[in-house]
């Protein structure tokens, strides 16, 4: 790699170039997204931040191993197009995973200036390089191999649905989604809210797919609508299973069904794709009170939290049995949610909810907490402070506590190995699972991760499945 | 592909029953299972019992009393419109077993409901007597084709119209009196199946009761139409719709019906206003 013009000393000289957001105030009566992107000039002093001659940790550090300093280099040398292809040739989609990563615990973790002050902002050069080639208006679709003659389906939509239909179509492979919902994108489209991910963005990278060749199909639950085994039947010759962790789990407290009690998933499914926040101009209502109590404090917790404070509350507030240290959630996704005027009540968790005549929540009654000895996840667990008991105003209460994994494949496919949580067990080298030409990908086989994660063991899964459609001859459908 | 309508008919006012071309939905389609429909491109999605489904011609039979907005946009449609979405088979199928003889109740759009389920019942072998009840005569659904497939239909009417005067709870209780019940199932508004659980549960006679909980996905990740059963939260989509009616929590799935009742409303004077009112 050359030197170009300006040297490491001078690189390393550039400050973090920050990203600009909209203003707290205005953006909690919108639902825009919050980070506005890089300007040209901004991305390119970021650009030059990154070392040449360097080793590129990054590059390990990336669950999907990105050529980080390739792309960035093309930034640089104002190829932005071409930063946008180089990283196509690793991900297919750049423009989400630069926004919903959690870029600070991979590439930017081990970022060589990053020992010494700010790593490189490679999240916002990636988005930047993607949203580029978006406005551009011409998307580059990926050159598609010639026919192989095999058929494969994907069930799911989601991060890991997406980055395999992408990966087996490129190869050749027909490749056929299917989605349970109305319409495709899983937890991109009904988790994360749009303040984080446009709808656009994802919409652009669905229609890359469908360029690519790969068909969709919408209201199709696999289990249900047809088994996996009808998908061989019908003279698929293997399966992909992306489904994700959908299942909410709620607190088993008493109180908890009353109404104005929501799991974080279906207040989030209301709004982000049922546009409940446009009632009546959508017919999907959401119940809104006027003070909104969060339980829990990971992402999803955030993203509900966030969407509560763009539907006019008095308050929002997060409650969380541990610390503010514990909380699983990013750090920048608290900090936004904060600057929206989100409270936090840490060390506090519900013990039952309270009603009015009419079954709706009115109160919750909380104990305070205090962390005691590290648990199995290493996190100091937390014990309840005897006789601390108080009562909590609340109106609208969303439960954030985690997901588990959908059953209905599980319970419709002979032969599919699961553990006891019913996550399917794979080789993680591979994506096999138990059954000839199934493979899976995704939080159905970690219980709950990230959205490249997901997208990292859809690409291996795809690999190894090239790999076997390519050992054997073509299916026939047998009905 | 659209999903067309290819038959409508009025059963009643406000009432009708639709053939729509669905055959993805069906393709699996057992018993006591349900279909979750978006009429519009901005509709809600709503669940739907059926009263028939055709695996060969991919076509499904609903019948719909408009209630609300949905319901009301739903029935305005004609033969070629076509919905937006239509997804199915969800839930779990019924029961079915040679119990001996079935008593199945139906109450409006449960009326259209029982009929796949007496069909199969029937076909096992047992004794299948069904109860429907309405307001007046004119009111009372599928009275004929419900003869095809049970052994026997009672009717109740509120004014004595037609067969016996007062509620199918009424009919239920004769019959109880004059032979040997061993299965009931209700399909219908809640405080129909409520009072049928209330009846049989003496008895301690097997009986089943349809929950039609609000709900949004229809595949067990939102627990919108989590329902009380035995003490235990269930999600009617994917445990259900079919629940132990002497276990049901009924009390608290009448207020979770009910949780978006000024929603409705209003979505349902705007629709109404639609032609001239501000």
């Amino acid at each position: 790699m050359s030197s170009g013009t300006i040297s490491n000393k001078e690189r390393m000289q550039i400050p973090l170039q920050d990203m600009p957001e909209q203003d707290p105030g205005a953006r909690v009566n919108n639902f825009s997204e919050v980070p506005l992107g890089f300007e040209e000039a901004v991305a390119l002093s970021e650009s030059m931040r990154c070392l040449d001659n360097c080793k590129a940790p990054c590059i390990k550090g990336c669950p999907v191993g990105i050529d980080i300093p390739a792309f960035i280099k093309k930034i640089e040398e104002r190829d932005f197009i071409g930063a946008a292809k180089t990283l196509k040739k690793y991900n297919l989609l750049p423009a989400i995973c630069g926004r919903v990563c959690p870029q600070q615990e991979q590439c930017e973790l081990v970022c060589v200036i990053g020992k010494r002050g700010p790593s490189v902002g490679i999240g916002r050069l990636e988005r930047f390089a993607a949203d580029y080639e978006r406005m551009s208006g011409s998307v580059d679709v990926p050159e598609v191999a010639p026919s192989t003659g095999r058929r494969v389906a994907v069930v799911g939509s989601g991060p890991a649905g997406l980055t395999g239909a992408s990966e087996l179509a490129r190869l050749g492979h027909k490749v056929t989604i299917f989605e349970a919902l109305h319409r495709p994108g899983g937890v991109l489209v009904y988790g994360i809210p749009r303040f984080r991910l446009p709808i656009d963005v994802i919409d652009t990278e669905i229609d890359m797919l469908k360029k690519m060749g790969v068909e969709i199909i919408c209201n199709a639950v696999i289990g249900k609508t047809l088994t996996v085994d009808d998908l061989f039947a019908e003279g698929y010759d293997a399966v992909l299973i992306g489904t994700g962790a959908g299942l909410p789990y709620f607190m088993g407290i008493p109180g908890e069904n009353m109404c104005g009690v929501y799991s974080a998933n279906e207040f989030l499914t209301r709004v982000n794709l049922m546009r409940a926040d446009l009632f009546p101009d959508s017919l999907t209502p959401v119940f809104f009170g006027k003070k909104i109590a969060v339980i829990g404090a990971g992402d999803t917790a955030m993203d509900a939290a966030r969407t509560s404070a763009r539907l006019h509350p008095e308050s929002v507030t997060v409650f969380y049995r541990r610390s503010r240290e514990e909380a699983p959630c990013l750090p920048r996704e608290r900090e936004h949610a904060e600057q929206e005027g989100v409270d936090f009540k840490f060390l506090t968790n519900p013990v039952r909810f309270i009603g009015d005549d009419n079954y709706f929540v009115k109160s919750m009654e909380c104990m305070k907490m205090e962390l005691g000895e590290p648990d199995a996840s290493g996190r100091r667990s937390p014990r309840p402070i005897p006789g601390s008991n108080y009562i909590e105003e609340v109106d609208t209460v969303i439960m954030a506590l985690g997901f588990g994994v959908n059953p209905i494949i599980k319970d419709t496919t002979p032969g599919l190995e699961t553990n006891k949580k019913g996550i399917i067990v794979v080789d993680s080298a591979t994506g096999k699972t138990s059954r000839d030409g199934v493979y899976a990908a995704g939080d159905i086989i970690t219980g709950g991760a990230t959205v490249i994660k997901a997208m990292g063991q859809a690409k291996v899964a795809s690999k190894a499945m090239h790999e076997y459609l390519m050992s054997k001859e073509p299916a026939v459908a047998t009905k | 592909m659209p999903y067309t309508i290819l038959e409508k008919k009025e059963l009643a006012p406000n009432t009708v029953m639709m053939q729509i071309l669905a055959p993805l939905a069906v393709k699996k389609m057992r018993p006591g299972q349900f279909i979750i429909v978006r009429v519009t491109a901005n509709g809600e999605r709503i669940p739907l019992s059926l009263s028939g489904w055709d695996t060969e011609k991919g076509t499904l039979r609903i019948i719909v009393q408009a209630v609300g907005r949905t319901s009301t946009e739903l029935i305005n449609l004609n033969v070629g419109d076509s919905i937006t979405d239509v997804v199915g088979p969800l839930g779990q199928a019924s029961h079915m077993d040679k119990y001996g003889t079935c008593v199945l109740i139906g109450g409006g759009y449960g009326t259209g409901a029982i009929i796949p389920i007496a069909r199969d019942l029937k076909a096992l072998g047992n004794k299948v007597i069904a109860i429907i009840g309405a307001r007046t005569k004119d009111l009372v659904l599928m009275e004929d084709e419900l003869r095809t497939v049970c052994d026997r239909v009672e009717v109740s009417t509120n004014d004595g119209s037609s067969g016996v005067k007062g509620l199918v709870i009424d009919v239920l209780s004769e019959i109880l009196k004059k032979e040997p019940v061993h299965m009931v199932t209700a399909i219908g508004p809640v405080p129909m199946m409520k009072a049928v659980s209330e009846m049989t549960r003496p008895l301690n006679i097997l009986t089943y009761v349809s929950l039609n909980a609000i709900m949004v996905d229809g595949t067990g990740m939102c627990g919108s139409c989590r329902v009380e059963i035995g003490g235990e939260t269930k999600f009617a989509c994917v445990d259900g719709p079919d629940f132990d009616g002497h276990k049901v929590n009924f009390d608290e799935l009448v207020y979770r019906q009910k949780m978006y009742v000024p929603y409705e409303k209003k979505a349902s004077e705007l629709y109404a206003c639609k032609g001239g009112c501000k």
